[in-house]
């Protein structure tokens, strides 16, 4: 068992020294480039958090669909071969939902600010 | 840029330019191993001028597969800029004796290419609801050039293009199941091969437009133009990734496909919505396997690139567009 701090408090610390203290120095390019690397980190600190309930979710729905066990990367393998040989459809019962709710937990970690992912997050909550 | 290349760079204007007495400013903007970008000034007794090099080094003569070439680039922006397309004068066509590699210079044309300036600043205020109809002229404009005096370019056609993605897809990535269902909806959508085959820019979208307080100044970049279906122009310019979160406004960001088709008929050409859809869930796909492919190269080349690793964590960004597309919540 590893000590504290965790990695996600690390990460988001190192995040806000550099968006606090460095960030304000910089201009052009290298600010740019210093927003991006944030971006990343800030990326990272919501992956560590989010990660594992959503592919555990994931891993879940994807069983029940194909009413199979395997990895992530085998089931969404299988998902997505009966996909291009038209078995699964978004007719099939689950299979929309199921596509939906995996996208939209990758744009939660991915890009949460991203005005598509917005619209339907909040379509959702309504 | 090295003293060499300034050099010839500066020697090269006077063979063009008479009475220039060199080059001031140099300044590389953009470009990866195999096409560079440079911005300069032409010293003249006259008055001083800016102008662009874009060019491909010496060495990096091979064109990527989908690349129309520097040389065809530079016959089409002049057979726009004769046709009245909004573009910059071509001013000198590289050669030979130049030894700066193959290419092209250019006027600078003054005026915005980032979105978010285009889309938020007061100085576009005027210019944004003008613009998807500009651009619907425009590009039944480029689509109206003569096919007789182009140069030799690629034919696309819908399913050429669906073969190139699924290949490009399936090499980049671990399975997706929302981009297999975009390829299996296109496949099963494709409406065949266009009657009416014309000049296609190919990047027709923020980035490669010059903007002023008036509305469109300049088409650039026309490195992936090809021979093929008008409407996928129309289609890509209203992908979701070209928006940056002006989501309700599918031209850009600042207009409607009504007025972009309305500015593509008053100019004499004739804009079909399905086919445009069509394109448009193509487009949204297509840059999704460009995302793909970022992260590809991001890990395979030295450079680790910060930029390349994040535009890869944006292919779930197409992700959400498609499903919007393609089965809608409500």
């Amino acid at each position: 068992m590893q000590d504290d701090p965790t990695p996600g408090e690390l990460i988001a610390a190192a995040a806000d020294f550099l968006r606090n203290d460095i960030m304000p120095q910089l201009s052009g390019h290298s600010a740019f480039k210093l927003r991006v690397t944030i971006n990343a980190l800030d990326l990272v600190t919501r992956q560590l958090m989010l990660e594992a309930g959503c592919d555990a979710a994931e891993l879940n729905r994807l069983s029940q669909l194909l009413g199979k066990d395997g990895s992530l990367v085998e089931l969404n393998g299988e998902l997505a071969d009966r996909i291009a040989r038209g078995e699964a459809t978004l007719e099939t019962p689950g299979v929309a939902d199921h596509l939906w709710q995996t996208t939209l937990d990758k744009l939660a970690i991915d890009q949460p600010n991203y005005g598509s992912y917005r619209r339907e997050r909040d379509a959702k909550l309504d | 840029m090295t003293a060499t290349t300034d050099e010839l760079l500066g020697r090269c204007v006077t063979s063009w330019s008479p009475g220039a007495r060199g080059i001031a400013n140099v300044v590389r903007l953009s470009g990866g191993a195999s096409q560079e970008t440079w911005s300069f000034d032409v010293v003249h007794p006259r008055g001083d001028f800016g102008a662009i090099l874009r060019r491909a080094p010496e060495g990096y003569g091979a064109a990527p597969e989908r690349a129309a070439g520097l040389a065809a680039e530079a016959v089409l922006m002049q057979q726009a800029y004769q046709a009245g397309v909004p573009s910059p004068r071509v001013l000198h066509v590289l050669t030979a004796e130049d030894g700066l590699g193959t290419g092209f210079i250019m006027d600078r044309v003054a005026g915005e290419t980032i979105p978010r300036k285009i889309l938020r600043d007061e100085e576009f205020a005027a210019a944004r609801p003008k613009l998807a109809r500009q651009l619907g002229k425009v590009l039944a404009d480029i689509h109206g050039l003569p096919l007789s005096q182009l140069p030799e370019l690629r034919r696309m056609t819908a399913a050429a293009e669906i073969a190139e993605l699924e290949r490009d897809y399936r090499a980049f990535s671990g399975p997706r199941p929302v981009f297999e269902l975009a390829l299996k909806w296109l496949r099963d959508n494709d409406p065949g091969p266009s009657e009416n085959v014309t000049l296609v820019h190919g990047d027709f979208r923020h980035g490669n437009l010059i903007i002023g307080p008036g509305g469109i100044r300049a088409v650039l970049d026309w490195e992936l133009a090809h021979l093929g279906d008008p409407m996928e122009d129309l289609g890509w310019i209203c992908v979701n990734s070209w928006r940056f979160g002006e989501i309700d406004k599918p031209v850009g960001g600042f207009g409607t496909r009504e007025e972009l088709f309305a500015g593509y008929e008053a100019a004499g050409r004739s804009a079909d919505p399905a086919r445009v859809m069509f394109w448009e869930v193509m487009g949204t796909l297509r840059w999704g396997v460009m995302c793909c492919g970022m992260m590809q190269r991001f890990r395979t080349s030295p450079e680790r690139s910060i930029e390349r690793a994040m535009i890869g964590r944006r292919s779930s960004e197409t992700e959400i567009d498609l499903l919007r597309l393609l089965a809608p919540r409500t």
